[in-house]
């Protein structure tokens, strides 16, 4: 019989593996996006505008800046979180459990390892499209382009890798959905309030300024405004080597559980 | 007499040449905490057979299914797939075969031709040969006039067609078939049988397991029958049915008390018997039993299955 596949030595990280992973992400998603595109953009820019006419109607400036600037910057981290974490835990959750998707990929020539790096790879492309929406939107009140911005999609990728590994995590100990409100409600929510978005953490009593600080929606809201209004080199480069480690982190951590879940 | 020979020879060709085995399991264990679903199984499939593993369910089947692809790890023994030892080596192994599971694991918001499109990439059909790989595939499992139909649109032979077709698209060498008919009507059940029957006609080696004795009968070359993880019989089904159970079963009706008596009766001169609903089945009489009033059939591998294993097959 004709062989359709070339017998050659298989490696670890093979691209036809995440890209086949990728390929299976893609055509789903072109039947889906509506609705994930949906609820990724509209959520935080609903919270844009809620805080941004309700609260900015309080306060004009903070930190330094119109409030539409503090928070239309500061939204992107929250964007991050909802088009990162969220689908990760539910879409990973749904397609080894009821789908058996993955029982099905694992029997290819795919590796657990190259199949969760995959799923986040896409996860953050997405995020870093999804980053940017709430922040244009805000544009259209009053928050001014810079070309620092374009590097928004970038930061909002590399944040999304690591929100996509810690909710593949999250997905892999999970032993039924109904377990993601203790996580939603006991870890990400005070996250998502306690990164700088909507106030600063200058104001919070010290032991909630130190919990911020070790958030990596912080980090991630900092250096996009930076990016928006001006670097400052040594605090950026700080902000970058805690997103870059909390993505190691949680895609190998997300690797390991998964091995578990998945290998018996 | 002739059917020793036969196996005589294989054996010895299989000791000449170790590579003449497609999977080759010595010994394997496999605990899920207090349960031992497979203990200490040994099997051989012979390239371009098809070889079956037949038992009821919880027998360790499917756990030995995927201990070939490496989603189950085995705790003892070695398992050799395609010449690959296992785990280590499982994602060569995995290039070259093809997996059709029990569950239905296609993506159902997908077309037909989407998933194949998913598991080509998948399987490193290159580039330029993805087209016609899908092609064929389409082609094999019948499925041409709905390659644009969406998954949750195909009737439930499809749907197993198409998963034979998925894992047909690399072209592989050896197929595993976990339950490849179960919870399909007859008619359906048969054009697979007839797909499966033509794939080992073209040389590809298959492992399928069922708890179907009429599917492992006709389609398989030998059997393993499988009970609490164990492999309690091996061989080619007319052996096996030769061996166990005798060339004629005779079959006695009646009421409850007078099965009893005639079981009674059997025990006494040394023929083994198996209740089927109504009536009392009577192995290995040769003949002998004409006085008991009951009417002849021909032996299956469901008596084998209920001698060996004290089991009814369901």
């Amino acid at each position: 019989m004709g062989r359709a596949v070339a017998a050659r030595r298989l490696g670890r990280f093979e691209r036809p593996a995440l890209q086949g992973v990728m390929v299976r992400e893609i055509v789903n998603f072109s039947s889906f996006w509506r609705s994930s595109t949906f609820s990724s953009t509209v959520d935080p820019t609903i919270y844009l505008l809620a805080f941004g006419f309700g609260f900015g109607s309080l306060v004009s400036e903070v930190a330094g800046l119109d409030y539409i600037e503090f928070v239309g910057t500061g939204i992107v981290a929250t964007t991050v979180l909802f088009s990162g974490a969220f689908p990760a835990m539910y879409s990973t959750f749904v397609k080894y459990q009821f789908q058996h998707t993955y029982d099905a990929i694992l029997a290819a020539p795919v590796d657990t390892e190259e199949l969760v790096t995959a799923e986040a790879l896409w996860i953050a492309a997405r995020t870093g499209v999804y980053g940017c929406v709430p922040m244009i939107v805000a544009m259209a009140f009053g928050l001014d382009p810079s070309w620092g911005m374009l590097l928004v999609p970038a930061i909002a990728a590399l944040a999304g890798f690591g929100w996509a590994g810690f909710g593949i995590f999250i997905a892999a100990k999970a032993k039924s959905i109904e377990s993601f409100s203790y996580w939603q409600s006991g870890l990400l929510t005070p996250m998502f309030l306690v990164a700088g978005t909507f106030f600063p953490l200058d104001e919070l009593p010290t032991w909630a300024q130190v919990l911020g600080h070790v958030n990596p929606l912080y980090h991630c809201v900092e250096l996009v405004r930076h990016a928006a209004f001006g670097f400052e080199l040594w605090a950026d480069i700080g902000h970058v080597t805690f997103l870059v480690a909390f993505a190691l982190v949680s895609w190998r951590l997300a690797i390991r559980y998964m091995e578990r879940r998945l290998i018996l | 007499m002739l059917l020793e020979n036969d196996v005589n020879e294989r054996d010895e060709e299989t000791m000449n040449e170790p590579q003449a085995s497609a999977i080759r399991l010595r010994g394997i264990v496999k605990r899920f905490g207090p349960l031992t679903a497979v203990d200490g199984l040994d099997l051989d499939l012979p390239f371009g057979t098809c070889v079956g593993l037949l038992g009821p369910n919880g027998a360790g089947k499917s756990t030995t299914m995927k201990a070939l692809t490496a989603q189950v790890i085995a705790d003892e023994g070695e398992i050799e797939v395609l010449g690959y030892r296992l785990p280590d080596d499982s994602k060569q192994a995995r290039a070259e075969m093809g997996v059709v599971p029990q569950l239905d694991n296609l993506d159902v918001s997908l077309t037909t031709e989407q998933n194949l499109l998913v598991f080509a990439h998948l399987y490193r059909v290159p580039a330029g040969k993805r087209k016609a790989a899908i092609q064929r595939a389409l082609d094999i499992a019948n499925l041409n006039e709905r390659r644009a139909s969406k998954v949750d649109e195909l009737s439930g032979g499809m749907r197993r067609r198409l998963l034979i077709a998925r894992a047909l698209l690399h072209e592989p060498r050896l197929l595993l078939l976990d339950e490849p008919t179960v919870g399909l009507d007859p008619q359906v059940r048969q054009e697979l049988w007839a797909l499966i029957d033509r794939l080992r006609s073209e040389g590809v080696s298959i492992l399928m397991s069922t708890h179907y004795i009429e599917e492992a009968e006709r389609l398989c070359d030998e059997v393993t029958i499988m009970s609490h993880g164990k492999a309690v019989a091996v061989g080619p089904p007319r052996e096996l049915i030769a061996e166990h159970a005798g060339p004629e079963a005779i079959e006695v009706y009646g009421s409850p008390a007078r099965l009893t008596e005639v079981e009674g009766i059997a025990r006494e001169r040394g023929w083994r018997t198996r209740r089927t609903g109504t009536s009392v089945s009577i192995l290995q009489a040769n003949g002998d039993a004409a006085d008991l009033d009951g009417e002849s059939r021909i032996t299956n591998l469901e008596d084998v299955f209920v001698l060996l294993t004290g089991e009814e097959i369901t």
